[in-house]
């Protein structure tokens, strides 16, 4: 009845990613040489927005806004404009490995049998937690004093005309355990950890996926169910730690104490997304021959759902400030609806990953069909892209921030890799699982 | 319905099981069955007895957009040109301050669906509840035939139900 199936990555699928990432690269060249060539002379304007931010926070006096303007924010716009779109699109990846891992995970703690055929799509996408890991951290080191407004030591220095109070009082956060202003031992402490733990946890359950291939029995099940339980507590903590600091952080005077729960809701619905994109397109390419639309539902109403309930906490966290209408809060969204790119953005995101999905997938067929499905799928993977360029931009490029060839260029870079990086880790183990506990029950699944 | 003589062949089964194939026994041999009654849920007895899927749904989602377009045709008359009025310093009527449309959205869609099932399935105040055997409250899957949309003759019929794995077959005029 179950037939043994393998993922081979044909030299044509790889010409086909090699080709992705060639066209990537050529955008983001262009783009690059563009913005060297329109950046200069824009150098002067540069920090309007952060005066007008300064000002709603009321944390230095203008003089010390010039100052600092011309003493900090070295780099050419053109490099920022790298520096950020490098973290914009390596956050959002981190994700999608990520959410493969806790994919997987939630399937053994819920003990569910329907997702036992696909399971192995989601195990692949993990393998991208490592290099996302090194990405991480080259690209913290590289670009700190750009994209983290908080890395600069003189805003803790009370004599500094740069001193700011209200980061001076946050300073912990970052720094404890070393010298304030200096190397923050306790950030880059957590950021090796999570990825540690990530990475260890994604391990040890691929270890017993993979021996019940050889061995069966429902031992190995049990195990992988423990392991998923314990690493989903650690995910609920790390992934919240990890949206403050690598996304909140940016925008270090602001906070939202939704937005732990925001990055999750994003990075959730762009990984199903993605896993049901794969897994769509394995079935056209004719691979598993067990996923029937009943299985494709279940992923359809999975996306549904969660494109809802990130649409819930976009609410929850507007609303709140919208209504209170706190100076130091609203700046936040002040910066994203007044300001040309971000702007149209803002409205852009709630169309791409609300309207759009809540409105094409409601019908249950649309949910069984597999052409409707790979519809929906890249908006929603694209929508939520466009989710963190507007967590990540507007923060750190001001009234500077563009989305041309430069970003374009490099979300193919990063999409190409990714799924370089998944099809590769997928061809080396079985596609379905050969000894899994609950294949007769997702073999008869029916809703 | 309102008729006084209505006359159904009632077939009991014992088991679901039974009940599934039975269904399909039965319409195979041509026999257009009433309603099906069971003390749960049976999973495929709807498909086994070729019912189209409830349009329900669709209802429901007529009757949000009711209740969207209701709450906004609401909200911008009444804040907007009736009684104008500036909370928190807001701009009057602008797109990001029309969300509470989504209340009225839930409630018409709400209290719509439950009317139209109301009214799809028959069931009003002082209303009689048909029971063609009680025992389909218990243990027993209850299956009607009309016989007055059937061609077939009462005892023909009664002997399909029985080979399609009726433990009892009975009479039941209204």
């Amino acid at each position: 009845m179950i037939a043994d199936e393998q993922y081979i990555f044909r030299p044509e699928a790889k010409k086909k990613l090699f080709l992705l990432l060639a066209a990537g690269i050529l955008l983001f060249v262009i783009g690059v040489f563009m913005a060297m060539n329109s950046g200069g002379h824009e150098a002067a304007g540069e920090h309007g927005s952060l005066e007008v931010t300064k000002n709603l926070v009321a944390t230095t006096s203008p003089a010390a806004v010039a100052e600092e303007a011309a003493e900090h924010h070295g780099s050419p716009i053109w490099l920022k404009k790298i520096y950020t779109s490098l973290w914009h699109n390596n956050i959002f990846f981190i994700g999608l490995g990520l959410i493969g891992l806790f994919f997987v995970a939630i399937q053994y703690a819920s003990q569910a049998g329907w997702s036992a055929p696909i399971k192995r799509v989601p195990l692949a996408m993990g393998q991208w937690i490592p290099i996302s890991g090194i990405l991480t951290l080259a690209i913290w080191f590289v670009a700190k004093g750009d994209l983290f407004h908080w890395t600069h030591h003189d805003l803790y220095d009370p004599a500094s005309a740069d001193y700011d109070k209200i980061l001076d009082q946050k300073s912990v956060y970052f720094f404890w355990l070393g010298e304030k202003g200096g190397f923050p031992v306790f950030y880059i402490l957590r950021m090796v950890i999570f990825f540690g733990l990530w990475y260890w946890f994604l391990t040890l359950i691929k270890k017993h996926m993979l021996a019940e291939d050889i061995e069966g029995g429902t031992q190995h099940w049990y195990s992988a169910r423990k392991l998923s339980a314990i690493f989903l507590i650690i995910f609920a903590v790390s992934s919240s730690v990890a949206a403050w600091d690598w996304v909140m952080s940016i925008d270090p005077h602001w906070f939202s104490t939704m937005f732990g729960w925001y990055i999750f809701a994003s990075w959730w619905v762009a990984g199903l997304a993605t896993i049901t994109l794969i897994v769509v397109n394995l079935k056209e390419a004719g691979y598993l021959k067990m996923v029937t639309s009943n299985h494709l539902h279940d992923l359809g109403k999975f996306i549904f759902a969660f494109s809802i309930f990130w649409t819930y906490i976009w609410f929850s966290q507007f609303m709140l400030i919208y209504y209170a209408n706190i100076p130091e809060e609203t700046v936040y969204f002040i910066e994203r609806i007044k300001n040309a790119p971000y702007s149209w953005i803002f409205y852009l995101n709630l169309i791409l990953n609300f309207v759009l999905p809540f409105l094409l997938l409601m019908t249950r067929d649309a949910k069984r069909q597999m052409s409707m499905l790979a519809v929906v799928c890249p908006i929603v993977i694209v929508g939520h892209w466009f989710d963190f360029y507007n967590m990540v931009t507007p923060g750190v490029m001001q009234h500077d921030g563009g989305l041309g060839l430069l970003e374009i260029g490099l979300a193919l870079i990063f999409f190409a890799l990714f799924l370089f990086v998944t099809l590769s880790a997928l061809s080396k183990m079985p596609l379905v699982a050969k000894n899994h506990p609950m294949m007769e029950e997702s073999l008869n699944h029916h809703i | 319905m309102s008729s006084t003589s209505e006359k159904f062949l009632v077939g009991i089964f014992d088991d679901e099981d039974i009940l599934l194939h039975g269904v399909d026994g039965v319409r195979d041999k041509g026999v257009k069955i009433h309603e099906v009654y069971s003390p749960f849920p049976v999973h495929g007895l709807d498909e086994a007895l070729g019912y189209k899927r409830t349009r329900l749904p669709i209802a429901a989602f007529i009757f949000g957009l009711t209740g969207t377009a209701l709450a906004l045709t609401m909200q911008i008359w009444m804040l907007g040109y009736d009684w104008p009025m500036i909370i928190g310093g807001k701009t009057l009527l602008h797109c990001l301050h029309s969300f509470r449309y989504f209340e009225l959205t839930v409630l018409l869609s709400a209290l719509g669906m439950v009317a139209t099932f109301f009214i799809v399935s028959d069931m009003k105040p002082y209303k009689t509840p048909r029971s063609y055997d009680i025992r389909s409250t218990d243990d027993k899957h209850v299956m009607a035939i009309d016989l007055a949309s059937n061609k077939l003759s009462k005892e023909d019929i009664s002997r399909i139900l029985k080979e399609s794995g009726a433990s009892e077959v009975n009479e039941k005029n209204f």
